[in-house]
């Protein structure tokens, strides 16, 4: 059961997010290229600096964080609101009268989906990013060579590393902070629909002040 | 056998159940009634445990709720079922996968004797043929027999209801009624009905508490309850004039 619960999980929180995170990552890249390009117009800067600025915006910042925050929106709606309607139809009194605990139940196999799933959304995230950036060269902003070469130089892997642990980090606390408003609901449809909202503001406001946190420990 | 002394339950300052004792016995359709806001709901949740009480003790065959340690807990409600107001089914579940859900979680049996399990539940409440469907593709009286389907698939020992008829029409109402009667008395079954339907307590009260601004204000059965000058229960029950009419031909 809790198998399936998981699979469903990873179903509903990760693999139908793909379309989402997809067209946001594809034409935040290339507006990202354009508008480097468009601040970096100088002969004395080469075009290749574009793509390197373009790079590096999508792998230490849009993709973890700016997808996260989507994702909290996205994902953490769904949460929040599910369980509230869970908790106020009495569907978690009655597995907890069968014995089912609740938490454990509902909660850690969403937590499990989504730890796991969210850095393979971020990886594509920035590979379609960049996606955007290269059309965006296409279109004309800059030679393509020139973007192809300045994604490659000077590149520090340790900056994915950094990405991909802000990222398990904002999952969970996506799904723990939205899981908690949704499953303490208190009253009817309407209190499901304020603790979805709070939901989602507090898990926005703890990804972007734990995204400082983490910064400062592992960049600084 | 479930036995009740003194329970007390507050929320905050409001203190909604101010000392019943109770005893529901095997094999019968015990009810309790009152008004609205009396304080029928928080006994009922407070039996199964989904309230924990100020004080007192509720019994379950001489094993007391509030002394039990999570697996003892764990392994009492596994002898329970609930019928919840509102069904409380899972949505997003199929019908078949409702009534075994309990038995996915505890039991050892094979797929196929789940299943078999579980089509005899369902025709038991008399609802073949709805297995692979949806909660929602069925009406209001169909999704409280799957809810009773649920209930009784892990052959509890103790069966709780709440509100089993709110939002049925008086035909319906009827039918689970004598449902709920009948598969007490065939599983021999302590069951515990909580309700403000007359019907139900004529019809299957074979036990009924009266129960006023969170204290037992009244006991007895079906018939008691006909010929009772209990002023409280006067006021409740025959508030309708058809009430007060059969009470003047009785």
């Amino acid at each position: 059961m809790y198998y399936r619960a998981f699979m469903s999980d990873l179903e509903l929180l990760g693999l139908n997010s793909l379309g989402i995170v997809s067209i946001i990552s594809i034409f935040v890249g290339a507006v990202v290229t354009i508008q480097t390009a468009f601040n970096l117009d100088d002969p004395l800067v080469p075009d290749y600096y574009i793509a390197i600025a373009t790079r590096e915006s999508i792998i230490l910042e849009f993709s973890p964080t700016i997808i996260s925050l989507i994702l909290a929106g996205k994902v953490g709606s769904n949460i929040a609101s599910t369980l509230g309607s869970m908790r106020v139809s009495e569907q978690i009194d009655a597995l907890e009268v069968m014995g089912v605990n609740p938490a454990s139940y509902l909660i850690a196999p969403k937590i499990t989906a989504l730890v796991f799933f969210n850095p393979i959304l971020i990886m594509l995230s920035m590979f379609l990013g960049m996606i955007g950036g290269y059309l965006a060269s296409v279109g004309g902003v800059m030679s393509t060579e020139d973007f192809m070469y300045g994604l490659t130089v000077d590149f520090n892997a340790y900056h994915i590393t950094y990405a991909l642990i802000k990222t398990f980090v904002f999952a969970f606390l996506i799904v723990s902070i939205s899981a908690y408003f949704g499953f303490y609901v208190k009253g009817g449809a309407i209190e499901v629909g304020v603790n979805a909202t709070k939901a989602v503001v507090s898990s926005s406001v703890a990804i972007i002040v734990s995204n400082y946190i983490l910064t400062q420990l592992l960049l600084v | 056998m479930i036995e009740v002394n003194d329970i007390h339950k507050s929320f905050g300052d409001h203190e909604v159940l101010k000392g019943i004792d109770a005893t529901f016995y095997k094999g019968q359709t015990n009810l309790i009634i009152g008004q609205s806001g009396s304080g029928k709901t928080v006994f009922l949740k407070s039996l199964v445990g989904l309230h924990d009480i100020d004080s007192g003790d509720i019994v379950y065959n001489g094993r007391a709720l509030g002394s039990l340690n999570n697996k003892e807990r764990k392994s009492l409600r596994t002898e329970m079922g609930m019928v919840f107001q509102g069904n409380a089914l899972f949505d997003s579940l199929t019908i078949e996968e409702n009534v075994t859900f309990a038995l996915n979680m505890f039991s050892d049996m094979s797929l196929s004797e789940k299943r078999d399990r579980a089509n005899f539940c369902l025709e038991r409440v008399n609802l073949p043929n709805v297995a692979k469907k949806f909660p929602s593709e069925l009406s209001g009286g169909m999704q409280k027999r799957v809810a009773i389907a649920r209930a009784i698939s892990m052959n509890p020992k103790y069966l709780f209801c709440d509100e089993p008829n709110s939002g049925l029409d008086p035909k319906t109402a009827i039918v689970i009624d004598k449902l709920l009667q009948e598969i007490t008395e065939e599983f021999g079954m302590t069951t515990v009905i909580n309700t403000h339907d007359m019907n139900s307590v004529i019809e299957i009260g074979a036990y009924i508490i009266f129960i006023k601004e969170g204290k037992k204000a009244w006991q007895g059965t079906g018939d008691d309850i006909l010929n009772t000058d209990s002023p409280e229960i006067v006021d409740f029950v025959y508030s309708s004039e058809l009430f007060k009419k059969i009470r003047g031909e009785h």
